[in-house]
């Protein structure tokens, strides 16, 4: 072991020496394994950025909620056009569910329109506008920077007044913000009562309430589309996990008989739940992440092909120094370690400004909002490849030095 | 003493379907402290013996027992080992590591018989004071002179304490003044109790040693003492 460290020790010096000596050509060999390292690592904290801000959209949706809605939202076992034949789901609906459901925490309708926001100058488009009522926020963990959710009140009484999301905030109100200001949506004055705290989660778009606004849901209704046109949706919240499936056997009991079906008729509505959204992401991640490191995977692939090809040569034109250090007594495997340790070296100086390289392109990234996460096991992650990466390739090049014949080495010239 | 016994020793190269004797059947005794040259024109088979002596490549058959050891049986690593203890090698082009300084070059075959950085450098130094370099010792092989760059190749050569110095044309490259500066430095070390096989096709060169050996055709063809050895004087101004 001692011995080991020792020839590990000296090896690192002469590698050292090596390297510094062709300084040209390892800069350039290193430049292979700085491009592969930087874009497995970016990827890789690029996929864990998506998948937590996955994680964290689909947990504000909350695990104990159902989605009672007209469209099966994850699962495919009912074809469309079955689905599509299905009556629409209408506010009677709701409030018959509401009347008889006694298990939930609370339900709410909600329907949505998408709509251009208008303050003075600034406007934003194709806004997700949610109808919904005041038993809406009691569905969700949704929190305020100011103001309020509307009441019953304002809900019932189709009272204009909304909700903002964070980001339309930001979008309409640059220099301060809307709280009580009046803003136009599609020419119908609404005033803002109330504006979200950042939820943060970007991959949901304009699913995420940080776009959305919020609007009493007769006003849709009455400025934005009929009644009839547009299925609504019930988002309906348990207690707490436990009862999830209680209160969705409940539901089902309940929509059945409130849709009026017969006993041998399918059900013609569906129970969404957060698990179905979880599995389709998690089946999406899954396929990003394969791809997304097969393909920079191929590029350090390529960068630790260059670092076997330099070596080759490396070794070929250090012929007749290997047969010198032959003839002074190096062993076989002191110059395999040579060897080794010089490309382990050369790929670990490359994983490391790789590191650096993906560092500073996770700031760039994260100037556009995109979701990115960087931790300690990024470090972890471009030492060992990239080590890994040096001793493999490095390998059959200095298999080929050990086993060199002293007598021919020195002859070499 | 005999340091090296070799008997009947050949080494057969094939080449084709033919075999070519490099060497046919040598047998040779070398006393510790004694002072050979080995001589023959080139295809003679001196070059391929001298690889045998300095164990860098073993002989096909026969037998060569180095201070007791079996060498002709040894694999790789053990040669290495007898190669880096045993024997320091001077050669005609000098061997030196182009990148590496006076110093690290000497330094070099300690690294490799493990031993540790302080004691390595002091032995480093003491060798590169007796071959009179140590003003040079951070020179690299490039800044320095054809006899500068031998007498670093020396001090290599001398710092493991090996039992024997193998030179294979040492002043080949060299010009005749600081050739004999150079077998001046040999005289000393002879002097100083070490064994010294010297390789030469040169008769001159030859007959600074204490005996002979004349290879010809694969063969030993003399093996003779030299009578009137020449004893070469130090030059004042040293290179």
């Amino acid at each position: 072991m001692k011995n080991f460290l020792f020839e590990l020790k000296e090896g690192l010096f002469i590698s050292l020496r090596a390297i510094k000596a062709n300084k040209v050509r390892s800069v350039l060999t290193t430049l292979g394994i700085v491009i592969g390292v930087a874009s497995v690592v970016l990827m890789s904290t690029a996929i864990k950025g998506i998948n937590q801000s996955f994680q964290k959209g689909v947990s504000s949706l909350g695990s104990d909620n159902l989605y009672i809605d007209k469209w099966e939202w994850f699962n495919n076992d009912v074809p469309w056009w079955k689905i599509r034949n299905r009556k629409n789901l209408k506010m009677e609906d709701y409030e018959k569910y509401k009347e008889r459901a006694k298990l939930p925490l609370a339900s709410a309708p909600t329907v949505w329109t998408s709509q251009t926001v208008k303050y003075n100058q600034e406007s934003v488009e194709f806004v997700f506008i949610q109808g919904t009522t005041h038993d809406y926020i009691n569905t969700t963990n949704l929190s305020f920077t100011y103001g309020r959710f509307f009441n019953e009140l304002e809900s019932n009484g189709s009272r204009n007044v909304c909700v903002v999301g964070s980001e339309i905030n930001k979008k309409l109100f640059p220099r301060d913000d809307g709280f009580e200001k009046t803003v136009e949506i599609k020419g119908i004055k609404f005033k803002i009562i109330g504006i979200l705290e950042e939820q943060g989660s970007y991959i949901m778009g304009n699913f995420n309430p940080d776009n959305q606004v919020f609007v009493p849901i007769n006003n849709i209704f009455k400025y934005y589309q009929s009644a009839d046109s547009r299925s609504i949706t019930i988002n309906v919240r348990a207690r707490n996990s436990q009862t999830v499936e209680d209160v969705k056997e409940e539901a089902i009991g309940i929509m059945r008989q409130v849709r009026g079906l017969k006993f041998d008729q399918p059900d013609d509505f569906s129970i969404n739940q957060q698990e179905g959204l979880l599995t389709t992401i998690n089946n999406t991640v899954g396929v990003i992440e394969v791809a997304g490191l097969l393909i920079t995977g191929l590029s350090l692939f390529v960068g630790a092909i260059g670092i076997m090809n330099i070596m080759f040569v490396s070794v070929k034109e250090r012929t007749k120094e290997i047969g010198i250090r032959k003839a002074i007594g190096a062993k076989r495997r002191t110059i395999l370690g040579q060897f080794i340790t010089e490309s382990a070296i050369i790929c670990l100086i490359g994983g490391l400004i790789g590191l650096i390289v993906a560092i500073i392109g996770v700031k760039i990234i994260e100037q556009y909002d995109f979701p990115v996460s960087l931790e300690f096991d990024a470090f972890i992650l471009a030492v060992t490849i990239s080590l890994l990466t040096g001793v493999i390739s490095g390998f059959a090049p200095a298999f080929t030095a050990a086993k060199l014949d002293p007598v021919e080495a020195l002859r070499y010239e | 003493m005999n340091i090296i016994t070799i008997e009947h020793i050949a080494k057969i190269y094939q080449v084709g379907s033919e075999e070519v004797f490099a060497l046919r059947d040598v047998s040779l005794k070398i006393d510790k402290n004694e002072y050979v040259a080995i001589m023959g024109p080139s295809g003679s088979g001196k070059t391929t013996l001298m690889n045998i002596l300095g164990c860098l490549d073993t002989p096909t058959k026969g037998l060569y027992n180095f201070n007791g050891l079996n060498v002709s049986d040894m694999n790789d690593n053990e040669l290495a080992q007898i190669r880096n203890r045993e024997i320091g090698f001077v050669f005609q082009t000098f061997n030196l590591l182009p990148r590496s300084n006076a110093l690290h070059n000497v330094e070099l075959p300690l690294i490799y018989a493990g031993i540790k950085a302080t004691e390595r450098r002091e032995r480093a130094i003491e060798a590169i004071t007796h071959v009179g370099l140590l003003d040079r010792m951070t020179h690299k092989p490039n800044e320095l002179s054809g006899g500068q760059r031998q007498r670093v190749a020396i001090a290599r050569a001398l710092v493991t304490r090996p039992s024997i110095i193998l030179a294979d044309e040492p002043t080949g490259n060299l010009d005749s003044k600081t050739g004999e500066d150079i077998m001046y430095l040999f005289n000393e070390l002879h002097q100083a109790g070490n064994t010294i096989i010297l390789v030469t096709h040169e008769e001159s060169v030859a007959e600074h040693a204490a005996r002979i050996i004349r290879v010809r055709d694969g063969l030993v063809e003399k093996d003779e003492q030299v009578l009137n050895r020449v004893i070469p004087v130090k030059r004042a101004a040293n290179i």
